[in-house]
């Protein structure tokens, strides 16, 4: 498999994402300048976290108008996995390939914290490798990751079983003691209509090694290998 | 434009005394002119040029086996890892801008650093913060202010660090009126580099283009290493103009763009600018460099109009660079800034004639011996009263309290509880290396660059510095060791940071000399030399200095990652130990100070011989297998180190403990504070090989107890204390965040 992780002015998750593929599952994995305005030849595209231009105005506002994006746009309608990590996920809700917004966390603060998801949807390619109502163990860091939709947008996801992940506690149950950051339904991530785009604030790459507290992230990567190994068949 | 004339009162305002006047006319041979003036105050105020401290500075042990960059030869020491990989680290202060403005001085502070450390051509990898605060607590008067002041500065320190990618891996922070509006804010960087990649702050090449980029010069910040080395008084709000703004994402730029070009081989000197701006980085490098300088100011991106010469040359506009470039490389130089849409601009070259020439308006507007900004900075040898040692506490002066009590309000209070409100603001996962991160013995990352695992703590202790400078010298460097070896590490160095009031108070230069005395002969023993630090004087607010804070970051290396120990309690069916058998008074305890409200008595003295013994032994255990769990009994006591062992971890571990009769009060055998004892857990088999392991090495070693059930239990002779462990995990971990977020106040806008 082959993947592209965008670079950003400001992407400052984009290391970790390509070391963990590289190192934790022998992936090819190469950056995408934001400046280029070409992504193709890639099994799947990682837009990863950080800070894309500050985020001084709204996160991700500025990084959706870089000429990549746009590059991304046709990669995705041409079902291409897209995977939105954190600042990722803001940027394509700012970019409109997926719906809704990223505001303040409920508590204003900046939380970075191991938080407990519950996996909603095992048939995308980000979760394919897991079964419903597995709970994995996977860090957030954000300032602004309550997620925000209309009503009408929230029962089309909910009705379309486009909830990735719901943030639970560590029984499974999606409470509000367990929503770390104030998001509706508990949400922790989304999926596109065609499902091949997936945006989530918690931060999958990190969890990819017991020694740093979890490997329970690996299960998104996984999927992806596995979607990528089935399209190659 | 027209220049203000020289006066008496304008010599006084940049204070500069007669006698430094005097000087500076001798190096010149004439009068200085207004910017010439304001060059010479900015480059021989403390910060810039420790005067008053550079004689202390020197008694550090600065060589070593691994020391590639010294002390002072550059922004940040550099020491050797291994495998051709080098570490470069340092600590730096933003105590007074922080208590101006808590946010962006916090935040400028961390790109400060970081900048110290990319500077020298490293990749900076993580952060570590020492904080110091006024009470926090509701009922204490005036606990509002240092509650702003606390959520500015950890908001600051997680905007910038956050943005640019650098987790915050651990860190201490007390609490204790001596710092109400003078809060210390030091922030520690670590960054790794190849052998061959150290980058050198020296213009050198005759006819080397001179490039400046990064922000443009603003007015912020004018003078900040002026307003630094004063004391702060009712008036200093007025000098909020002296604290700069932080743009953290235009310092993420710098720092790759930086690496990248230092990777190009195209730089021939870099230096950053932070204080004193171009005027420090302009002279810095050419005095380096044995050269010269000549700077074009009309060249300089500017973010407003009509700055004067002395305003570009004093600002401290945040995240700028000086470049001294190859000749000829100039393109692939402009490329890259190019790349990362950087404003840049080339304005001057490298010369021949010593001199730091400054142009503008096509005149000639400072022309001054670069050499003699930097290396003919007058040095004082201040006044040291003379030392009285304090009395010994009497324990009988103490009245008994509920001493089950008393563990829970040690816990819950700020300076000892969990500082989970602080570490969760910041992102100490990013860059997927923190191995243990914030709340441990000592942080360890795994620095994904060089594969290596480099442990780090810092540590000071204002209240045994204030009661004895030189024990508390010795102690903060002892605990950092102590912290690091129960990590599992090898120290290798350390940088220090300097808080202090106005040494030109006999009293306070008295606790300068003496705890760097201190802090040099326990660097020595452990063989970790101070690879460079920072000197923060003048910290005194309306009501007084400080108590005398020095602060010591250490750095160690673990060499297997099995090696790696954290200070949790692993299971049930452990046995307890306790390493390293000493008792003492209450004398400088934190039970003393928070439950009595004494800072009193004669600390218990460091015996560094001891403590060398104690902490290869330990390691050596660690090596061997023998330990599950290791904690240094610090603040609190060894009551306070068994409730931590037992509730910091995964999972809640009670143990039951005896502790051994030592003639003295129960109060004083749970909370004292010997310095050079370690709390470690064993399996059971692993007993008499433990015991033998200790014997061996002449280390006491005591088995006090075992780990398990659902309370902390110690005996202490005929007393039998418990708590439930719900109990003390709710008082640890709750208190700050309970602080802190129930109390509804305005933040002032940032």
């Amino acid at each position: 498999m082959k993947v592209a992780v965008l670079r950003f002015p400001g992407s400052n998750c984009d290391q970790d994402c390509l070391r963990t593929l590289r190192d934790s599952f022998g992936e090819k994995a190469e950056p995408v300048w934001h400046k280029d305005t070409s992504v193709t030849g890639f099994d799947a595209i990682i837009v990863p976290g950080g800070f894309s231009y500050g985020d001084y105005l709204r996160c991700g506002a500025i990084a959706r108008y870089s000429p990549v994006m746009r590059a991304v746009a046709d990669e995705a309608a041409r079902g291409t996995p897209v995977l939105g990590i954190c600042n990722g996920f803001q940027i394509l809700c700012e970019a409109g390939l997926l719906p809704g917004a990223l505001v303040r966390n409920r508590g204003l603060h900046f939380i970075c914290r191991q938080t407990h998801l519950r996996l909603e949807n095992n048939t995308s390619p980000f979760t394919r490798a897991g079964s419903i109502g597995q709970i994995l163990r996977v860090p957030i860091a954000h300032g602004e990751g309550c997620y925000f939709a209309d009503e009408e947008t929230l029962r089309a996801l909910e009705d379309r079983n486009r909830i990735a992940f719901r943030y639970c506690d560590a029984d499974g149950a999606v409470t509000a003691a367990a929503n770390p950051n104030g998001s509706l339904g508990n949400i922790a991530g989304i999926l596109n209509e065609a499902g091949n785009v997936l945006g989530m604030m918690p931060h999958p790459e990190r969890a990819c090694e017991e020694r740093l507290g979890s490997a329970d992230g690996r299960l998104v990567f996984e999927s992806l290998l596995g979607t990528a190994l089935a399209a190659t068949l | 434009m027209k220049e203000p004339a020289i006066t008496d009162a304008i010599i006084a305002k940049h204070g500069i005394t007669p006698e430094e006047y005097a000087r500076i006319r001798g190096i010149l041979g004439r009068d200085p002119n207004f910017t010439e003036l304001g060059i010479f105050s900015v480059m021989w105020s403390e910060h810039c040029s420790y005067k008053n401290s550079r004689p202390e500075l020197k008694k550090f042990p600065v060589t070593g086996e691994r020391i590639l960059v010294k002390a002072g030869e550059e922004n940040a020491g550099v020491l050797d890892v291994g495998d051709g990989w080098a570490v470069a680290f340092k600590i730096e202060s933003h105590n007074h801008p922080s208590a101006i403005e808590p946010f962006q001085g916090a935040a400028t502070g961390v790109g400060g650093i970081i900048r110290d450390i990319f500077t020298m051509g490293a990749r900076p990898v993580f952060l570590l913060d020492s904080l110091r605060f006024g009470p926090i607590n509701q009922n204490v008067p005036g606990s509002a202010a240092n509650r702003h002041l606390l959520s500015g500065v950890v908001s600051g320190i997680a905007h910038y660090g956050n943005c640019i990618g650098l987790p915050t891996v651990g860190g201490e922070t007390w609490f204790d009126e001596t710092y109400a509006g003078n809060p210390l804010v030091n922030v520690f960087c670590l960054g790794v580099l190849r052998h061959e990649q150290i980058a050198r702050g020296a213009a050198k090449g005759v006819g080397n283009p001179v490039f400046y980029v990064g922000a443009e010069t603003g007015r912020d910040g004018l003078a900040g290493a002026a307003f630094a080395s004063r004391e702060l008084t009712e008036e200093s709000k007025e000098d909020r103009p002296a604290v700069q703004v932080g743009d953290p994402f235009r310092e993420k730029l710098l720092l790759e763009a930086c690496l990248e070009l230092l990777a190009s081989g195209c730089v021939a000197g870099i230096q950053d600018m932070g204080a004193a701006g171009l005027t420090c980085s302009t002279c810095e490098t050419a005095s380096r460099g044995g050269s010269g300088i000549d700077v074009d100011l009309d060249l300089v991106p500017k973010r407003e109009d009509g700055m004067t010469p002395y305003e570009i040359l004093l600002s401290e506009s945040q995240e700028r660079m000086l470049v001294i470039v190859n000749k000829g490389q100039e393109d692939s130089v402009r490329e890259i800034f190019e790349k990362w849409d950087l404003p840049y601009a080339q304005i001057g070259r490298v010369t021949d004639d010593g001199i730091m020439r400054i142009r503008a308006g096509g005149q000639v507007v400072a022309e001054i011996p670069a050499s003699s900004l930097t290396d003919q900075a007058p040095v004082y040898h201040r006044e040291a009263a003379p030392w009285v040692p304090p009395a010994p506490l009497d324990p009988a002066s103490v009245p008994a309290i509920d001493n089950t009590d008393a563990l829970l309000r040690l816990l819950s209070h700020p300076t000892l509880a969990r500082k989970r409100w602080i570490w969760e603001q910041y992102d100490h996962m990013v860059r997927n290396g923190a191995v243990v991160g914030p709340g441990s013995d000592a942080a360890v990352f795994l620095a994904r660059e060089c594969g290596k695992l480099l442990a780090a703590s810092v540590d000071g202790n204002g209240l045994i510095t204030r009661l004895d400078p030189r024990e508390g010298g010795r102690r903060c460097v002892a605990e950092a060791a102590r912290n690091l070896a129960c990590s599992g590490a090898v120290p290798l160095g350390a940088t220090d940071n300097l808080n202090f009031g106005n040494p030109h108070k006999p009293e306070i230069f008295r606790q300068l000399r003496d705890s760097v005395e201190g802090m040099a002969e326990a660097c020595r023993a452990f063989d970790t030399p101070v690879t460079g630090g920072n000197v923060s004087l003048y910290n005194e607010n309306p009501t007084g200095p400080i108590d005398p804070t020095p602060v010591v970051a250490m750095v160690g290396l673990i060499e297997d990652e099995a090696h790696i120990t954290r200070q949790s309690f692993r299971g049930p069916g452990d046995d307890v130990w306790l390493l390293g058998e000493r008792t003492a008074g209450l004398d400088g305890s934190q039970f003393l100070l928070i439950l009595h409200g004494r800072k009193e008595g004669r600390p218990p003295q460091t015996d560094l011989a001891a403590e060398v013994a104690l902490q290869s032994a330990l390691r050596d255990a660690i090596r061997a297998g023998l330990i599950r769990s290791a904690h240094d009994c610090a603040e609190g006591g060894i009551a306070v180190a068994l409730a931590e062992s037992a509730i910091s971890g995964p999972e809640l571990v009670g143990a039951e403990v005896d502790l051994p009769d030592d003639g003295r009060r129960d109060d004083e055998s749970l909370f004292h504070e010997a310095p050079g004892r370690i709390l470690v857990s064993s399996g059971r088999n692993q007993s008499a090989a433990l015991e033998k392991h200790f014997a061996d090495r002449g280390i006491p070693a005591r088995r006090v107890g075992t780990t398990g059930g659902s309370h902390l239990v110690i005996r202490v002779r005929k007393a039998d204390y418990r708590w439930p462990l719900g109990r003390l995990h709710s008082a640890w971990d709750k208190s700050l965040g309970d602080l802190m977020d129930t109390v509804a106040e305005p933040l002032a806008a940032h």
